[in-house]
């Protein structure tokens, strides 16, 4: 493939790309109104649109029309900078994932992902680490003090977290034996005995989805360990301060968030674009379908327990992270170790 | 194609920089942050240098590096909000005393 | 020629991001800066072949060991600092000594014109590899980091902590 090939086949991916997760992101958050309506007996949006589907859209309207403030005790560049920063790391991870095999399309033969680096899972957590900084520069640059704790609880919370989220993925590694997103994928292909997919979630991963789940909902700052934004402790947390477009930044970066890491899980635990090994083969490697399905399962669950359960308070959440799943996830990695050490 | 001493270079310039950064600044932080800086200069040697004799112990040493930087940093900060807990400044000339 | 772009955009990038360091007076602008140095480091490793190190000064240098910075000068509230007398002194000194020093090593590289150029990825450096040498022949420097790692840690929870007296003195009030 020539280099303009290359450079044209990429700007297209990226434009659909971006097109396809701000959409999702519109409609994750229909989704959740709708969900936790229905699960607080309610309806939630239905009179803009059928069903409440032009929510978003209306959404979208109010927040570019809302008066955008700028508030005189802030300081000013990080606090333009920050929900920027934050939307633009959420928005960049999306750029390794795969939502399927190969493709020949009039003869390009292209991966379904922006770019297959061989390291891409590490940019992923390295993406996910820089995201911090929206958060820690939002609440500083606000200069008030609900602004500043939010900041402080929700920064320390996210790097806590960090660590159990990268070593619970070390053991899907350990059986994959590369970081490269493609060939995790891959290497979940054909099944156990004949009927049980060999998905990374029943080939021995159980504990480690787990410890993910936890950690990916304390990382993206979702209930129960949503206290540094909640509205009855302090006010707003981080982004008290910010109003109209910088608002709707930082919510569109928690959702974007919210898809990545449930891209993420159907990536490594769930199977990726595999579909069921039951039925035609066709059925089987449908490229995109399986992927959003799987995807959207995830979001559900994570829609689901955001009606269900209540809020940690702080210390619980940190010695939960610190004192519970750390040591799990370290346990878990040395159990897989030597099971494909033995296995060898 | 880059030349090796454009790299070491950069390197030199960016350990310059950290130097100047240790000995100008009044603030224990920024002092702090310039060895760090001085730190990632001497990483970007290593990682030239395996690159040239392609001997990939010089990618294992950074990664020694990167560690023991962020075990100092870890153990840095704290000694600094200790002192910060006792004297109330982060100014570095106002922390001359052993009496507090 | 397209490298040489690249290293030069990028080591632009850091030399400015490192004298801005400097000339910052509040140490929020400086953390940032060095954040962006780093950033742009990490695109070095990258032309160098090395993208797994370059994966890990991401993860770990920019994104824990600088949050950890920014943390601290949230948590202490540092304000922007002042010139004292042995500021000035340093700048004075200092800042000619340092250049002259700099100038001199860097005249010194690049009339080293013997060595070769550096092609670019030229070190196949995959993780797999890295992973064997780290495990096998570097095993004993490995081990002894990771206890250093874990006194650090021990360290740092202890000199953090606040003193045992002032919370007895406050049970007793």
């Amino acid at each position: 493939m020539t280099i303009q090939t290359f450079i044209l086949v990429s700007i297209i991916k990226i434009v659909i790309c971006i097109g396809v997760l701000l959409t999702a992101v519109a409609y994750t958050v229909w989704l959740e109104r709708k969900v936790v309506g229905h699960i607080q007996n309610r309806w939630g949006p239905t009179r803009v649109g059928p069903f409440g589907l032009l929510q978003p859209l209306a959404d979208g309207l109010k927040f570019i029309f809302k008066e955008d403030l700028l508030p005189p005790h802030v300081s000013k560049p990080l606090y333009i900078a920050a929900p920027m920063l934050a939307l633009i790391f959420a928005l960049t991870s999306i750029s390794v994932i795969p939502l399927g095999d190969w493709v020949s399309i009039a003869g390009i033969h292209t991966p379904l992902q922006i770019t297959d680096v061989n390291i891409g899972l590490l940019i992923v957590l390295g993406v996910t680490s820089l995201g911090v900084y929206g958060v820690a520069l939002a609440g500083w640059s606000s200069n008030s003090k609900y602004s500043l704790l939010g900041g402080l609880r929700a920064s320390a919370q996210m790097i806590s977290y960090e660590i159990a989220l990268g070593l619970s993925l070390v053991g899907v590694l350990v059986l994959a034996g590369s970081f490269s997103l493609h060939d995790i994928v891959e290497a979940q292909g054909g099944t156990f005995w004949g009927f049980v997919p060999r998905w990374n979630i029943f080939q021995g991963q159980f504990v480690a989805f787990f410890i993910y789940l936890m950690a990916a909902y304390a990382e993206t700052n979702r209930v129960p360990f949503d206290l540094p934004e909640a509205e009855t402790e302090l006010v707003a947390g981080y982004h008290t301060e910010y109003s109209a477009m910088k608002f709707a930044m930082f919510f569109m970066a928690e959702y974007a968030n919210m898809i990545t890491v449930a891209c993420l899980a159907t990536i490594l635990f769930l199977g990726g674009w595999k579909g069921l090994p039951y039925g035609p083969a066709w059925l089987q490697n449908l490229p995109v379908i399986w992927f959003v399905l799987k995807v959207f399962c995830f979001l559900f669950l994570y829609i689901w327990v955001r009606g269900t359960l209540p809020r940690f308070r702080y210390d619980q959440l940190m010695s939960f992270g610190w004192k519970f799943l750390l040591p799990l996830a370290i346990a878990n990695l040395v159990i897989t170790a030597l099971v494909v050490a033995v296995r060898a | 194609m880059v030349p090796l001493s454009y790299y070491l270079v950069l390197s030199g310039i960016l350990f310059a920089c950290g130097v100047t950064g240790f000995l100008i600044k009044r603030n224990i932080i920024s002092i702090f942050m310039s060895i760090e800086l001085m730190l990632n200069g001497v990483n970007l040697s290593f990682v030239a240098f395996a690159a040239q004799w392609k001997a990939l112990s010089g990618q294992v040493f950074v990664f020694f590096v990167m560690v023991v930087a962020a075990a100092e940093a870890a153990v840095g900060l704290a000694i600094i909000i200790a002192v910060y807990r006792t004297r109330e400044t982060l100014n570095v000339d106002q922390v001359n005393l052993l009496k507090l | 020629m397209f490298h040489l772009i690249i290293f030069s955009v990028f080591g632009l990038i850091c030399i400015v991001g490192a004298v801005n360091l400097l000339v910052q007076r509040h140490p929020i602008n400086s953390a940032l800066s060095l954040v962006v140095v780093m950033g742009s480091l990490a695109v070095e490793y990258l032309l160098l072949g090395a993208e797994f190190v370059a994966a890990v000064q991401i993860i770990v240098y920019a994104g824990a060991v600088m949050v950890l910075f920014v943390f601290v000068i949230m948590l202490l509230n540092a304000g922007v600092e002042e010139r004292t007398q042995g500021s000035r002194v340093a700048l004075w000194f200092g800042v000619p000594g340092i250049l002259v020093g700099g100038l001199l090593v860097s005249w010194v590289m690049l009339e080293q014109a013997g060595i070769q150029a550096v092609p670019v990825g030229a070190l196949p450096g995959p993780p797999k590899t890295l992973a064997w040498l780290l495990f096998h022949e570097y095993l004993l420097p490995f081990e002894i980091t990771s206890i250093l790692v874990l006194i650090a840690i021990m360290g740092a929870v202890v000199l953090a902590s606040r003193p045992e007296s002032v919370q007895r003195s406050k049970k007793e009030a």
